[in-house]
């Protein structure tokens, strides 16, 4: 029964090792002896290497080592140097931002934040850096640019958060830190600060793509995989030569929910969702803070906050209550 | 194939790993109590296990007898009786082997008195009771708001114990190395619920009186807000302690849809306030004073040598009404709730006591 399902790869198709199309002059060379594995084979493509790694890739791969071990140095000396608490720890450890005091300044102490902006510059440049050298391979590949501008879009979020946010609030203590816990308790804290993201319209919009990324995923996923056995897997022969695997597949959809998208659209559907789900999100954060300071009373002041009774009348602030306050 | 063994491995290296890093888990059955409007989420859940353990564990002892509060005052009767002279000598007596009771059970009197000569302040224990007593009627009269009139005795907090089992003190273990950032949080905080938030929040609200108010009151900004998400961290962190010390969730004082608007909150919200306050009184005005009576070891002082000081979980235990609401104060009325003397001591040049190891 489970091998109908083919929620694994059940045959691994091995061809001979390729090394890819010649690249233009004035590329790099690829590295790396191509070799068969058994165990990459079972996800993906059996193939491993070779890997272009050029001039872009290579800078890129060291900035982000050197962010990384920076991250990591400064997660071991917050316990001492001790191995066992490391591991002990990993999950609560993390390199914070600079305090509110510090404001925007540039390159605060080592210990008291610069360490942060330093792994924040080394970061910044790995991504940006890759995200030229993803630009630069599909030109060369002659693809065109999506994957680029679909990081692109991450990219963003991620220098909201880090950078260009920190720095309309002029201060370094609005920065994400560094670390499993610590970004998560970030999170929280900036919800509560500006009174409940939930209530943020961008936030609602991220939330629609993120989600809506995840059923388009899960759509399109069981449908190929659920016609893979009359060799719907096989997308571009499916398009042109439509036989039996991508009629079924749009028959499906067809037949219960009235429509059904095309081989072509429903990548161009899961595109734009992935695309604007950090893009939204990226403008919801862009605007907390620096244009609306409290997310809840801003959904009062525009009719999206569900009304409650008083159904405790007796409670009032007690700093305000007379004589209350000691 | 057979999933049966891959999946059993994965599920026993996820449980090796959660004890490995110490996961607080609850087990079912867990029961839930809604506290707010319908439609609001507000529940406050209770492991069903680890509820009925916290009721036997929270159990009143009884008063060894009941005191005749007519005959000669303790203060005629005995030498150098300053906070509770104006009881009985049959209270002044029971009360004595109720406090024996309460904190020092196994040491007995001597834990407080030279027994040659009960009158002598030589040991620095009865230092300490006597501005304990103190605080305690301090609590019981002018802290109604918060201990209602169950009130508080010694017991609530010491439980059998000389030292309570719950205080808190300046934590900055594991020391970082000198380079390393982590700026006082990001370890699992003991007094932040085990929590990556700020490890020594305690400090500004139990002992400093910093502002927790960090929401704006307008929709959009006008500059009058000025706390930033890292500062939100912090007050956060003493809501851990807080949830943490009375096992209760955010919900018991909060609707958290809008965690700073009073109208929505429920009323345990307004009592947990002053709570706030009186324990940063408590810290203030008893414990910071008392810190060069106490010894230099670390049975009565924190790593960096500072109090042991007071925090929710002090009287809470991990109950939301410490020993479940019911008062201990019956038999104590004159003495733990009415102020009679109410000198504030300057122990500034008190000649701290070598460690003392109690058993």
């Amino acid at each position: 029964m489970p091998e109908y399902q083919n929620i694994f790869t059940a045959i691994q198709v091995r061809g001979h090792l390729e090394e890819g199309m010649p690249l233009p002059a004035g590329e790099s060379v690829r590295t790396g002896q191509p070799q068969h594995n058994y165990w990459i084979g079972k996800i993906g493509n059996a193939q491993l290497g070779p890997i272009y790694l050029g001039f872009l890739g290579s800078l890129s791969l060291f900035c982000g080592t050197v962010a990384f071990l920076i991250v990591g140095l400064n997660m071991l000396a917050s316990v001492g140097w001790d191995p066992i608490q490391f591991v002990r720890q990993l999950f609560w450890l993390g390199l914070e931002p600079p305090g509110p005091e510090w404001g925007f300044k540039i390159i605060p102490p080592l210990n008291e934040g610069g360490w942060f902006i330093i792994t924040g510059f080394f970061l910044t440049a790995s991504v940006l850096l890759w995200w030229v050298r993803t630009y630069r391979r599909a030109v060369v590949l002659g693809l065109g640019t999506h994957v680029p501008w679909a990081f692109a879009s991450a990219i963003f979020l991620f220098l909201v958060l880090g950078f260009i946010r920190p720095l309309l609030m002029g201060s370094w203590a609005e920065a994400v830190p560094y670390g499993i816990f610590p970004h998560l308790d970030w999170t929280a804290s900036f919800s509560i600060r500006y009174g409940n993201l939930y209530y943020n319209p961008f936030h609602c919009l991220s939330i629609v793509f993120l989600y809506g990324s995840v059923l388009l995923f899960a759509m399109h996923g069981a449908t190929i995989l659920a016609v893979s056995r009359y060799g719907g897997e096989r997308e571009l022969e499916q398009i042109t030569d439509r036989g039996t695997a991508s009629e079924r597949a749009a028959l499906f959809w067809r037949w219960t929910m009235g429509f059904n998208a095309t081989m072509e659209s429903v990548h161009r559907w899961a595109w734009w969702f992935a695309v604007l789900a950090p893009l939204t999100g990226a403008i919801g954060i862009l605007l907390t803070g620096t244009v609306v300071d409290n997310w809840y009373l801003w959904g009062i002041k525009h009719g999206i906050v569900a009304p409650v009774p008083d159904i405790y009348p007796s409670v009032v602030d007690p700093a305000l209550a007379a004589g209350g306050a000691q | 194939m057979n999933f049966a063994l891959p999946m059993a491995a994965g599920a026993a290296a996820l449980l090796g790993i959660a004890s490995f890093i110490g996961v607080d888990w609850d087990m079912p059955p867990v029961e839930s109590e809604q506290v707010g409007y319908r439609g609001t989420g507000m529940f406050v859940t209770k492991d069903a296990g680890e509820a009925a353990a916290a009721r036997a564990a929270n159990v009143v002892p009884e008063s060894p007898w009941e005191p005749d509060p007519e005959g000669e005052r303790a203060s005629e009767v005995y030498e150098n009786v300053q906070v509770l002279g104006h009881l009985s000598d049959d209270q002044f007596t029971q009360f004595m082997a109720s406090i024996t009771e309460w904190v020092s059970p196994e040491a007995g009197c001597e834990y407080c008195h030279n027994v040659e000569n009960m009158a002598s302040d030589e040991v620095y224990t009865k230092i300490v009771s006597r501005r304990m007593i103190q605080m305690n009627q301090a609590i019981n009269v002018d802290w109604q708001a918060h201990v209602g009139n169950t009130g508080v005795t010694c017991y609530t907090c010491h439980r059998g114990n000389p030292v309570p089992k719950e205080v808190w003190y300046r934590d900055l273990e594991p020391k970082p190395a000198s380079r390393g950032y982590r700026d006082g949080q990001n370890v699992a905080g003991v007094f932040s619920g085990n929590s990556s938030l700020p490890q020594n929040a305690l400090e500004d609200y139990l002992l400093g009186n910093e502002e927790i108010r960090i929401h704006a009151d307008t929709a959009l900004p006008t500059g009058a807000q000025t706390a930033t998400t890292k500062e939100t961290e912090k007050t956060w962190a003493l809501m851990m302690h807080m949830s943490e010390s009375l096992n209760a969730n955010c919900v018991t004082c909060h609707n958290s849809r809008a965690f700073n608007d009073w109208d929505q909150s429920p009323p345990q919200r307004v009592t947990a306030w002053y709570g706030i306050r009186m324990a940063r009184q408590l810290n203030n005005d008893y414990m910071v004073g008392l810190t060069p009576v106490f010894p230099m070891d670390a049975q009565h002082r924190g790593p960096e040598g500072d109090v042991l000081k007071v925090g929710c979980n002090t009287c809470h235990n991990g109950v939301q009404k410490p020993l479940y609401g019911e008062s201990m104060l019956g038999d104590y009325e004159d003495s733990l709730r009415k102020k009679v003397n109410t000198d504030v001591p300057d122990f500034s040049d008190y000649e701290t006591p070598e460690a003392v190891v109690v058993e």
